[in-house]
């Protein structure tokens, strides 16, 4: 109890939030680096995904990507990142963060826009096709939003693990919130560690709460099928 | 001793992999020992949600619920959290570790068991299965494939997960890369990375293998032309 009560004075100490070692700065560099590496692997990685999901090639591809990505641990990804971003002459901090954010962001997005655009009803494209619809106009108005679903869990899936991996780019000398566990380790204060855990938990938390009410308001209740149980499923 | 590697050095330096293969050895038994003990503990406790999940149904949301909160929690800020109260211990480890294996669990077994066809549940009472006998020997192998469907991401994404422990003095082969990057020396990065990702491959085929050992029905059927 003594220890929260510690804890609880940290929170309650203005020189903990303001400045460019505060909770705010840190939070905003958090905050900003991830939504950049969302964006940058949703730009990498969607596009494909969806124009090869709607010629029906690559799938063996999408599967092994999935596969490889679960089994290449965040933490190592962002330790090869460092002697690449070197190598690259971008140094330091923000680079090699980026990079490995990336790197973990792109195979949940490739594979859940692949799969969602492929495992459209033929039936749904079939008819569409009949109606005298081109292959374009069948990609824009049928596949895309019934594949809708599952392009957004994977946007959700890869923000929440993108926040979460990027607390460690504190190891690869970036800001972040990360800054708050990796430095009180280093200098063995525990409240801090505590204070940082809690700061990046809240963080995670809200970002998938954001993403599911988001999900909830953006998906017509017509297609809202089980996206979520088709995204685990890709799993296997 | 300061090992940085300069640019005319090779990728991965052979000479220092030789000369450490006793530590690769013994990290790799860490890693090992690190992600069975969480798979096994926290499959034990994903059956027992489940199994309350299953018997009664407004428990499955709260379920899910929390152990969906478990799994949203970045593991370094669980580690974060958890040291202060229970040390740079092996159960510190373990909390965090078998706290991400039990939504993947829990969603797979119960998946899995409801997927089982009413008629078979039907008839096995009308054989005069007792519930209890009727779990465990009619539900339980049928959902087999889902359950183990779960256990192999689990145990794929618990082996990435362990390197994370060497922040907190395990790691097994994470030691290997936390000790890479803080030293810019990049052999031991991808002596760890590489070793950690051969360690998932090797226990996912030994899962699988695992599995037709346990369902032998699927192949015959898989023959049989379905």
């Amino acid at each position: 109890m003594e220890f929260l009560g510690e804890v609880f004075d940290w929170f309650a100490t203005a020189d903990n939030w303001t400045g460019t070692q505060g909770v705010l700065h840190r939070t905003w560099e958090h905050v900003q680096l991830s939504v950049i590496s969302v964006a940058v692997a949703a730009g990498l990685a969607l596009v494909p995904g969806v124009i090869l999901g709607h010629l029906g090639r690559g799938g063996v591809f999408a599967v092994a990507v999935v596969n490889i990505g679960r089994a290449v641990p965040s933490f190592g990804i962002l330790a090869l990142a460092l002697p690449v971003s070197i190598k690259l002459g971008l140094g330091l901090g923000f680079w090699p963060t980026l990079i490995a954010l990336v790197a973990l962001a792109l195979p949940p997005m490739f594979t859940n826009s692949y799969t969602g655009v492929r495992q459209v009803d033929p039936a749904m494209t079939e008819a569409a096709t009949g109606m005298g619809m081109k292959g374009s106009q069948v990609l824009w108005n049928i596949e895309l939003p019934a594949a809708s679903p599952l392009i957004l869990t994977a946007i959700r899936i890869s923000s929440v693990q993108v926040v979460a991996t990027a607390t460690l780019g504190a190891l690869v000398a970036w800001g972040g919130l990360g800054r708050f566990i990796i430095d009180g380790f280093a200098q063995g204060d525990r409240v801090m560690v505590f204070a940082g855990g809690l700061l990046v938990a809240l963080l995670a938390v809200l970002t998938e709460l954001s993403f599911s009410l988001f999900e909830r308001f953006a998906i017509p209740k017509g297609i809202r099928l089980a996206g979520r149980s088709a995204a685990s499923a890709t799993a296997t | 001793m300061i090992l940085a590697q300069s640019a005319k050095d090779p990728l991965i330096r052979w000479d220092w992999v030789w000369d450490h293969t006793d530590d690769i050895a013994a990290a790799t038994w860490e890693h090992l020992r690190l992600t069975a003990v969480a798979v096994g503990v926290g499959f034990v406790i994903s059956m027992a949600l489940s199994m309350i999940g299953l018997r009664f149904p407004k428990t499955y949301s709260p379920i899910t619920w929390v152990t969906g909160v478990m799994y949203t929690i970045p593991s370094l800020a669980l580690f974060a959290m958890l040291v202060p109260v229970t040390g740079l211990t092996f159960l510190t480890a373990e909390i965090g570790l078998v706290s991400y294996t039990l939504l993947i669990l829990v969603r797979n077994i119960t998946a899995g068991i409801n997927g089982v066809p009413d008629e078979i549940r039907e008839a096995a009472l009308g054989m005069g299965y007792t519930p209890r006998k009727m779990f465990w020997e009619i539900e339980v192998p049928l959902a087999m494939p889902a359950i183990i469907a779960g256990l192999r991401i689990a145990t794929v994404t618990t082996v990435g997960l362990v390197t994370i422990t060497a922040l907190i003095t395990f790691g097994g082969l994470g030691s290997f890369i936390d000790s890479g990057l803080r030293r810019f020396f990049n052999t031991e990065i991808i002596v760890g990375v590489v070793l950690s990702v051969a360690l998932a491959v090797v226990l996912d085929l030994a899962i699988v293998m695992i599995e037709r050992w346990l369902t032998p029905w699927t192949r015959r059927r898989a023959t049989a032309g379905n």
